[in-house]
């Protein structure tokens, strides 16, 4: 276990690891895979072995097309609910909301969108900058999670977002999902289905979303100039949500 | 002798005899579990833990506590010390058989940590029990029965 430790970083670290990469190596080989080189690096920085620690060498990240994005669709906000085990108790102004359907509208043209928001999973997110503990933190993946063991329900990191991506749990809550865990007294937010994602399966949303909602929603590893979102980001216009910001989300847009 | 001799001496024998094999082997087999003063702890799914009973009786939180770091911040999901896995194979069936949650007293984490005293929170946040429909096929719940009740002394 020491041996592993040593090279885990918690957050972005794009240091050359030459134990871990041999190692990843060798076990790309044990398992007799022949892959072009590319296929070879995506296969394995994906982390498929749960026991492997995520790496920096991935930026997960999400396209989410609005073109394909029905107004009155919400499929990836009840598959999210029903994948987390999130429960309204009536009360929409502090109830847990992961992903919501945002309507915008342009008051010049009239022109009116209902776009998904969650958390845009920034390259440099300040409710890890304002978190007083540390449980605020971005995985070396670009996941940005909250540390619920360490989390003492401040909610700075709900002030600094400006996507207003978190949530306070100020309800007791009973019969969590086991892969998410949740609590009264902690701040949550979208993890990304960071449960799934080490399992190698997709985040609830994008997969509901393909498979009753439009399309929308494609999710891979930025950071793969070979994977379908590096493809579709390089070859398309897309925009992030207040970019202006330059926390640089994970989370972009097409046709906002 | 005075009195105070004898009410020692009786003390004494029976403290011993609470403490003794045979005090255990009573609370065992007459399935009392009111009349013993130890813990029932429930038999776990399959022939043995991630590690030795004794072992894991004073560890177990360290093991859960490392496995907790790993997982959250480095995204390490082995099975060996993961809670989801502790709380599979020791589920605990219910009066309708499902697994009970940490609200029930025969819940195989409480069955010592009542009798110790320690309050976990740990179910705050997570799940007390396998999902629904999430246990294998071959999984097999058992109920908190006296006769498996491993106690140190009993062995
Ligand atoms: S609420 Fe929790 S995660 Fe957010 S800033 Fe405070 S301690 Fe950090």
């Amino acid at each position: 276990m020491s041996s592993k430790t040593k090279d885990k970083k918690m957050t972005g670290n794009s240091g050359f690891d030459p134990t871990r990469r041999s190692f990843l190596a060798a076990m790309a080989t044990a398992a007799g895979v022949t892959l072009a080189p590319g296929v070879v690096l995506y296969g394995i920085s994906r982390s498929s072995s749960a026991n492997a620690a995520v790496s920096s060498e991935v930026r997960w990240g999400m396209l989410i097309d609005l073109g394909r994005c029905d107004n009155g669709c919400d499929d990836c906000v009840s598959a999210c609910a029903k994948e987390n085990g999130l429960r309204g108790f009536g009360r929409p102004e502090t109830d847990a909301q992961w992903i919501r359907k945002v309507d915008i509208k342009n008051p010049e043209t009239g022109y009116s969108k209902s776009l998904p928001v969650m958390c845009q999973h920034c390259e440099n997110p300040p409710c890890v900058d304002v978190c007083p503990t540390g449980a605020s933190f971005k995985r070396a993946d670009g996941i940005v999670l909250v540390n619920k063991h360490t989390c003492i329900g401040c909610r700075y990191c709900m002030m600094a977002c400006p996507y207003k991506a978190r949530s306070f749990v100020h309800e007791t809550l009973e019969d969590q999902k086991p892969h998410a865990p949740r609590g009264k007294g902690t701040v949550e937010s979208c993890t990304l289905c960071v449960h799934r994602i080490d399992s190698d399966r997709q985040p609830a949303c994008v997969e509901a979303c393909s498979d009753t909602g439009g399309g929308a929603m494609l999710f891979g590893d930025l950071n793969d100039p070979e994977s379908e979102i590096s493809k579709r980001v390089a070859n398309y216009a897309s925009q992030q949500i207040r970019a202006d910001l330059g926390l640089n989300p994970g989370v972009r847009y097409r046709n906002l | 002798m005075n009195w105070r001799h004898i009410c020692i001496t009786l003390l004494a024998v029976m403290l011993i005899g609470i403490g003794s094999p045979g005090a255990v082997v009573f609370a065992e087999e007459g399935n009392a579990v009111g009349n013993s003063l130890l813990p029932f702890i429930p038999m776990g799914r399959g022939n043995a833990c991630v590690e030795d009973t004794d072992f894991m009786r004073r560890n177990h939180m360290e093991l859960l506590k490392h496995q907790r770091d790993e997982t959250v911040l480095e995204g390490t999901r082995s099975d060996q010390y993961s809670l989801t896995e502790c709380l599979d194979c020791h589920a605990v069936a219910g009066p309708d058989a499902n697994p009970v949650t940490f609200a029930d007293s025969s819940h195989f984490c409480r069955a010592c940590h009542d009798f110790a005293s320690v309050s976990i929170d740990c179910f705050q946040c997570h799940a007390s029990r396998p999902e629904s429909g999430a246990l294998p096929d071959d999984h097999q719940f058992s109920g908190a029965f006296p006769g498996t009740t491993r106690v140190k002394g009993s062995e």
